[in-house]
């Protein structure tokens, strides 16, 4: 029983479902087909994902969320090139990805720049693998890293830099490549709150500004319907699509639509669909718990939790 | 006690002050000993040092005797009713005191060798410093690179790696007699010495510290285009520069503990035929001033490469506290 009537969040304005519908009229950069990865460990074979398909069109912005153990980075590792499916295929504008390559950027939750580089350098690291002449990839380094608004930092080491600032080189850095497609492994899972909620609406920004298709890995709910169109829903044992969300939160995005109708009506769907707990799951226990001489609760001076010894 | 921090708190830095008392201490301490032992007469000195010989005709002065020979020898003098042979108490010719061996430090730099052939001090120390030099050098030139290929690519470790594992536990000095046989009786197997002491310690001390990189940086490279050659010279080897020069100044300080040993191989030379020959005149203090540079001469060494790699390597951390 809900205190609140929601409207479905299947539900969409005019506005969001014309949105959509362009949307899909767009060409398809990233095609995952029936994509399935298993391990072999002394266990016997553990199936971490199976028979995953889904499509992101151009300048899509998709989240994948789920369950810890559903295998969203086995995923995303598969799309980036860095580990093998066992069965399906992903197909960027058509081609099959066989290994890592530039054309799919990624920004990791742990920091990866490199440490011995200046924050221009790291931005720089990519271009020059590519060959650019050391000059032609300072300038674009220095563009980036304005996008990023970093200019200061150009020549400061990683080491020097707060957490978010070194995701922004991050995120600077894979998009130097011009890649088909920003790959975000839970990027913004290690900085606090604050620094995570400055660091989603600059995310938003660059996206909106820059041709780019992202597919962003999550474990928050919030993040999730703040920044995507669409959120692919997994579910574990084996990792599976649960469904395929197309957020009705409209855009331009902000924070106060945290508690409009659209935004909880998403939010209380996602959280029916990953937080049903599962049947093997052990509940807490209250055996070894002490009574608490603490009126507060029913007023009366009785002890608070009855389950005792 | 409030604000007081413990001497003992698990990995916690101590207080400027105290770590500073720590680390003087730690010579201090030993030097303290050193000059109970040579100063304070009743707490050792075994020996009696004769100042006048008496009636004991195998007495000499300046010559050392066990206390209770001393002691037999004096009652002897009574019974027999000669002269009483008088002495102090002394320590053995091996351990000089202090300022013997501080006064050493000079003078062994002044003293002209005994004979036209042989070598000063500082002739002996440079040549010590010139056959680790060039044992170290030719160790890293060919270990450092193969370390490095073994912690990159399996194959290359798969195929080294067992082997070298198997010839680090020989012990470099058996490899003496067949260096004389192949090299000489110069400074060639010394230098070989010092190779083998040090070259399969360094494949598989580099090979560990190029694994120990982090994956998450190779990957995000290969994310960002790199391939082949631009992951080993662009990310590996950058990545690993600062953990590799630590390697480095630890394996100099082993490849100084087979110095004596490569030295006695073939014609003694260098700082080790100082030290013999020294001790055969039984100049202790000369010995003492030699064998207490060796140390200075390692941490100085050390020293300066540890403000190199700060200098080097100010972007890493780790290096900083080192």
């Amino acid at each position: 029983m809900s205190m609140f009537e929601l409207p479905s969040y299947l539900e969409q304005s005019d506005k969001v479902k014309t949105r959509f519908d362009k949307l899909k009229a767009r060409e398809t950069i990233l095609e995952v087909k029936g994509l399935g990865k298993t391990f072999d460990s002394a266990q016997g074979t553990l199936t971490a994902l199976k028979d995953i398909s889904f499509k992101t069109h151009r300048r899509e912005f998709v989240c994948v969320i789920g369950p810890s153990g559903c295998g969203k980075s086995t995923l995303i590792r598969m799309l980036a090139g860095l580990e093998t499916p066992t069965s399906g295929e992903v197909l960027l504008d058509g081609k099959p990805v066989f290994e890592p390559g530039p054309d799919r950027g990624m920004v990791f939750q742990g920091y990866t720049l490199f440490p011995w580089l200046t924050v221009k350098r790291n931005v720089m690291f990519g271009l020059e693998m590519s060959g650019h002449s050391k000059s032609t990839a300072e300038g674009e380094a220095m563009d980036w890293i304005g996008l990023v608004g970093l200019d200061k930092f150009a020549d400061a080491y990683p080491s020097e830099l707060s957490g978010g600032m070194k995701q922004r080189v991050a995120i600077a850095r894979a998009l130097a490549n011009k890649p088909r497609i920003l790959l975000m492994d839970e990027p913004f899972g290690a900085l606090d709150a604050q620094t995570r909620g400055k660091m989603q609406a600059n995310l938003l920004e660059i996206w909106r500004n820059i041709d780019i298709t992202v597919l962003f890995i999550t474990h928050d709910l919030d993040e999730a319907i703040y920044l995507a169109d669409r959120i692919l829903v997994l579910k574990a044992h084996p990792g599976k699509v649960n469904e395929l969300i197309e957020v009705s939160v409209p855009r331009p995005r902000n924070f106060e639509q945290a508690i409009s109708p659209e935004f909880l009506a998403t939010k209380k769907r996602l959280e029916n669909l990953i937080h049903t707990p599962a049947a093997d799951e052990p509940g807490l226990s209250m055996v070894r718990m002490v009574r608490v001489g603490d009126d507060v609760e029913d007023g009366n001076g009785s002890a608070m939790t009855s389950e005792v010894d | 006690m409030a604000g007081s921090t413990q001497w003992f708190a698990v990995r916690k830095a101590l207080p400027r002050d105290r770590a500073m008392l720590l680390t003087v201490s730690s010579f201090l301490v030993p030097l303290l000993l050193w000059c109970l032992i040579s100063y304070v007469p009743f707490i050792w000195h075994p020996k009696i040092e004769i100042t006048d010989p008496g009636g004991v005709s195998w007495f000499k002065s300046g010559m050392l005797v066990d206390r209770q020979v001393f002691a037999e020898q004096l009652v002897e003098s009574e019974q027999t009713g000669v002269l009483l042979p008088e002495g102090d108490r002394a320590n053995p010719v091996y351990l000089p005191a202090p300022h013997e061996v501080g006064s050493a430090f000079y003078t062994a730099f002044t003293a002209e060798p005994k004979r036209k052939s042989e070598k000063w001090l500082h002739e002996s120390l440079g040549h010590s410093i010139t056959i680790i030099f060039w044992g170290f050098v030719l160790s890293s030139l060919v270990g450092v690179p193969i370390g490095i290929l073994c912690g990159t690519y399996a194959a290359v470790s798969k195929l080294n790696e067992p082997f070298v594992e198997f010839f680090r536990y020989l012990p470099a000095p058996a490899f003496g007699a067949l260096a004389v046989a192949i090299l000489g009786i110069h400074d060639g197997p010394k230098i070989a010495i010092i190779f083998i002491g040090t070259f399969f310690q360094q494949v598989l001390i580099v090979a560990n510290t190029t694994r120990k990189l982090d994956m998450a940086l190779v990957e995000a490279s290969l994310t960002l285009g790199a391939k082949k050659m631009q992951l080993l010279f662009r990310v590996v080897i950058p990545g690993i520069l600062p953990d590799l020069f630590r390697d480095l100044r630890i394996l100099l300080g082993w490849a100084w503990t087979y110095l004596i040993v490569a030295e006695l191989i073939g014609t003694s030379s260098g700082i080790t035929w100082f030290i013999t020959q020294q001790a055969r005149y039984k100049n202790f203090d000369n010995v003492f001033a030699a064998i207490i540079m060796i140390g200075i001469i390692g941490l100085f060494s050390d020293f300066i490469l540890s403000q190199l790699g700060k200098r080097l390597f100010s972007w890493d951390k780790a290096q900083a506290k080192s």
